[in-house]
């Protein structure tokens, strides 16, 4: 019945029509795992329990009990949440065998909900990267074209999504990280609002600007799972208290009146051109079902790169500390002082991209260099967000590139280790304001690569980027599963 | 040899003892099976969030207030860097630019001399756990369930200049500490810890000496010894031709001994940095302004008190003061305005003090309430019972708890005043005695105590001593 090819929102609707069971459902994904994985290589670890998760929530729907729309529905989530006695790795070698004995409030929330916990998706390791490369377990291979990376650092769940290997699936978004993926493997991936989804168990790259989010097949499914990961928690002091609607359900494809800005400085001269065009034809489109397009300018774009590798690399450097060989995780053998555990520890566990960027944060928060660059890179983040709260009162939502280019071949960022970082340029600013934002795919290249297009919104402003997202998804005739495997 | 004059700071940790820890919800208690009282928070496992106890915020206003603070109504939190074992996530959340409180002082009583400290700030931030050696493993091991406990840390300024002003100084703290209930400062559990700053200089000299910083200074006796120590080796260093250099020491309080631990070189760059994981802390100012009707009356208004009300003299009134129960108790007992208050005062830091310290008991564990210490004391300064008789009443009555006059009764200790009676025993005493009285009227005057002794000891100790005394001393001039 290939129902690993149908959306949640479809497959939430068949369950509660009888027409297939939770079972079916994740035999045929389980199925489909089996002939994509090795092709795809998405998942790190793959979840044992998943027949036994399907049969109690066919066992609760026979019993007549009301479950969660989401139940029943497969999710794949990034292996740098953590799950309770499911290793969770963050794709390193430090944290190979690391077991967590509690889960994040995200998972909580799935289980709660009786989504299926399908596996935990490959990663750049601890989420530093762009194309899942810097996993110390395994490339990721992009499911449109094997040849190319599937984006990153999110780049299992995005190939996991697109393959069929899971119907939804869970990421986490620091500079772009959900939505670059996304992008690349013709998938619609949401990072929410700083503060929306707890990051309880996530484990942290760069606390100020990590954010969970939601990735799906279709503009519903996602907003789907982003209400149900959404959400004030007790136990993350940077999540916000406030209630959420139900967004999937108020998601609206009416956009008559819908202002859109479009930042100049978005579509610079390092933007393909096919990007460039992928993403005007969008807004062309939304112009045509009732939007107004206003093209702005945001001039202190060109130092958002800078300010996030600063702030980004500074809280990493303390936040990746932990990682010592004390307590858990990666030791060190045959070490002959504490000091000696320590630096052979951390320089065999740790990654050469993870290391540069410690190296990096170490140097920015060092009291001779704290003001020069750490201190700057703060003011440059408030500049940021004057700038957005300034665009935000001509527009209601900017419309962007996601990357300056469709997915690249394994390898490229290697030979370019400058264009690692500025090819983040489109995705940090929201990272950087604390804003949602959204990819959807806009189109393909000449080689049959997508092209993602970026939403982003006001702070907590889910539902109008949901909508222009689902109104594109609708005025395009919907995105199209498609891809090479 | 030249003049010097020390010159201290010190810098006092306590923990506070708030029913949970500073930023989970583990409960906060000394001791237990290691690494039972921990969770994911505490233990700092990937992805583990902190969320902060307000009741922290709140105990450690109050001690700004207690130590005449400026409070910040708005101030954040900041990362400390560095690796430790027993530090797990390998930063401690503390508070780097802004601290909760700041520029406040403390008035000491030393030698006598009222002295004002300045104190710089005070500052929240979270304990560390313990490393522990064990014979059977070979290397350490690690203690998590101290991870997170609430510490507040207060600096001094450098304003002490002797041992005695550190030692008052620190008195005063924990005693203030005590008074607010926010610490049970227990110094042999480690939740009050303090690092002593010393520098020398020559007396008279203007600009502050090199300093050096000791750690590992686990009691106030200690704290006295190393700053004796460092001042004797920092004054040998300079009277050699020397320079001090600017170091971390650490004290060995069984050698007597400081020995480097790091130099200024090798000093640590914590790269503080604010604490994403955690919100600014914003202080309601009707919030800080009840917190400081909250305070109760201290013990330096407590000293003061008692010599302007009371005519105590500054130790007597200080060392009622700075004990929390002592004072609790004179100031119940003046209340009820039975007896003189220093009566009272002599009562306290003679009998019930020793009472305490000898059975370990603190005061309000013992039988004794103000109702009977006043009501004994009355019966003394009426005349009624001896003193002798009222120490034997007193250890009578932490004994069973009965009322001191029904005791007097039971022992039949009311004192006999009848004067026909008591020149009687005189005279009987005198004959007795007839070379003491030689003695006396050759000149021998403490024969005359000996004399009376003879009297209190013959009555059984139930006669009036200062009749007896009276009538001694009549009766050997005539």
């Amino acid at each position: 019945m290939k129902l690993y090819r149908k959306t949640a929102s479809e497959l939430s609707a068949m369950l509660r029509k009888r027409e297939c069971s939770a079972a079916e459902i994740c035999k045929d994904t389980l199925a489909r795992i089996h002939v994509a994985e090795d092709r795809i290589g998405a998942y790190i670890t793959q979840c044992e329990d998943v027949m036994q998760q399907a049969q109690k929530v066919d066992k609760a729907l026979a019993a007549g009990e009301v479950l969660h729309p989401l139940a029943g529905i497969p999710v794949a989530v990034k292996d740098n949440i953590s799950t309770k006695g499911i290793r969770t790795t963050c794709a390193s070698r430090m944290l190979e065998h690391y077991v967590p004995p509690y889960d994040a409030t995200v998972i909580e929330k799935l289980r709660r909900a009786g989504m299926i916990l399908i596996g935990k998706t490959n990663l750049d390791e601890f989420a530093m990267g762009a194309s899942t490369e810097t996993s110390y377990f395994k490339k990721t291979h992009n499911p449109h074209n094997t040849e190319y990376v599937p984006g990153g650092s999110s780049g299992g769940s995005a190939a996991a999504v697109a393959a069929g290997e899971t119907i939804l699936a869970l990421g986490s978004d620091t500079g772009g990280s959900v939505r670059q993926p996304a992008a690349f493997c013709g998938i619609v991936g949401l990072k929410p609002t700083y503060g929306s989804v707890s990051r309880y168990g996530l484990i942290a790259y760069a606390s100020s600007l990590d954010q969970i989010g939601a990735m799906g097949r279709s503009v519903h499914d996602t907003a789907m799972l982003y209400s149900l990961i959404c959400g004030y928690d007790k136990m993350d002091a940077t999540s916000v208290q406030k209630s959420y609607p139900d967004f999937a359900a108020a998601c609206s494809a009416d956009i008559r009146g819908l202002r859109i800005g479009v930042p100049k400085e978005y579509f610079g001269d390092n933007v393909h051109p096919a990007v460039q065009a992928a993403v005007w034809k969008g807004i062309r489109l939304l112009e045509r079902g009732g939007a107004v397009v206003k093209e702005i300018s945001f001039p202190s774009m060109e130092y958002a790169v800078n300010a996030y590798y600063i702030i980004a690399s500074a809280e990493a450097s303390s936040n990746l500390a932990r990682y010592d060989g004390v307590r858990y995780g990666f030791r060190a053998e045959k070490t002959d002082s504490l000091t000696d555990m320590y630096v052979k520890t951390r320089s065999l566990g740790f990654g050469d991209e993870v290391k540069r960027r410690i190296m990096l944060g170490t140097f920015v928060l060092s009291t001779e260099c704290y003001d020069a660059y750490y201190k700057k890179a703060l003011l440059m983040q408030r500049r940021i967000k004057q700038e957005f709260a300034d665009a935000f009162q001509m527009c209601d939502v900017l419309i962007t590139p996601v990357y300056p280019t469709a997915a690249f071949q394994p390898g490229a960022l290697a030979e370019h280790p400058l264009m690692r970082y500025t090819g983040d340029i489109c995705t940090v600013p929201a990272n950087i304001a604390g804003l949602p934002a959204i990819s959807v795919p806009c189109g393909m290249t000449e080689q049959g690569l997508p092209i993602g297009m970026q939403i982003t919104g006001p702070h907590f402003a889910e539902q109008t980027i949901l909508n222009a997202a689902y109104a594109y998804e609708t005025l395009c005739g919907g995105f199209p599963m498609g891809g090479a495997v | 040899m030249k003049a010097y004059e020390v010159v201290i700071g010190l810098e006092v940790h306590a923990e506070l003892n708030t029913a949970s820890k500073i930023y989970c919800s583990c409960r906060n208690s000394f001791g237990g099976v290691p690494n039972t009282q921990v969770c994911p928070v505490c233990m700092g496992l990937p992805g583990a969030l902190p969320t902060l106890n307000e009741a922290v915020v709140e105990y450690a206003v109050r001690m700004g207030h207690a130590l005449n603070c400026q409070i910040h109504t708005v101030c954040r939190q900041d990362r400390k860097n560095y690796f430790y074992p027993d530090l797990p996530k390998a930063y401690q959340i503390s508070q780097a630019e802004i601290p909760l409180c700041e520029n406040g002082y403390l008035d000491i009583l030393a030698d006598g001399e009222w002295k004002r400290i300045r104190v710089n700030r005070i500052h929240i931030e979270e304990d560390a756990g313990k490393l522990l050696h064990d014979d059977r493993y070979s290397g350490s091991l690690v203690d998590l369930n101290r991870c997170g406990v609430p510490l507040i840390e207060i600096v001094s300024e450098p304003d002490m200049r002797s041992s005695a002003e550190a030692k008052a100084y620190l008195d005063a703290i924990k005693s203030i500490l005590l008074y607010l209930g926010i610490s049970d400062c227990k110094m042999q559990e480690g939740s009050l810890r303090c690092d002593v700053n010393v520098s020398v200089r020559e007396k008279g000299a203007g600009a502050l000496g090199v300093r050096c910083e000791m750690k590992n200074v686990n009691s106030f006796r200690a704290a006295v010894r190393s700053i004796e120590y460092e001042a004797k080796r920092q004054i040998g260093i300079l009277e050699a031709g020397g320079t001090i250099q600017q170091e971390t020491r650490r004290w060995d309080d069984a050698k007597g001994r400081s020995f480097v631990m790091r130099t200024k070189e090798d000093a640590q760059d914590y790269r503080f940095f604010p604490e994403p994981d955690l919100g600014t802390i914003v202080l309601e100012p009707a919030k800080v302004q009840a917190l400081r009707e909250s305070i109760p009356e201290l013990p330096g208004a407590k000293v003061q008190r008692y010599q302007e009300d009371f005519g105590f003299s500054p130790t007597e009134a200080m060392l009622i003061a700075e004990h929390k129960e002592r004072a609790a108790l004179l100031d119940a007992c003046t209340e009820l305005g039975k007896c003189k208050p220093k009566s009272i005062c002599n009562w306290i830091l003679s009998d019930v003090a020793k009472y305490s310290n000898d059975t370990g008991k603190p005061i309000c564990e013992t039988p004794l309430t103000a109702e009977g210490l006043t009501t004994l004391i009355e019966q003394v300064e009426k005349g009624v019972i001896s003193n002798t008789a009222a120490r034997q009443v007193f250890a009578v009555m932490m004994e069973t708890a009965q009322e001191p006059l029904v005791i007097i009764e039971k022992l039949g200790l009311v004192q006999n005043s009848d004067r026909d009676f008591l020149e009687q025993l005189v005279t009987e005493i005198l004959a007795d005695h007839a070379k003491s009285v030689c003695d006396y009227k050759n000149g021998k005057t403490n024969a005359l105590g000996y004399l009376v002794g003879q009297c209190m000891k013959r009555s059984g100790g139930k006669a009036n001593p200062a009749m007896i005394r009276e009538l001694v001393a009549k009766k050997l001039h005539e």
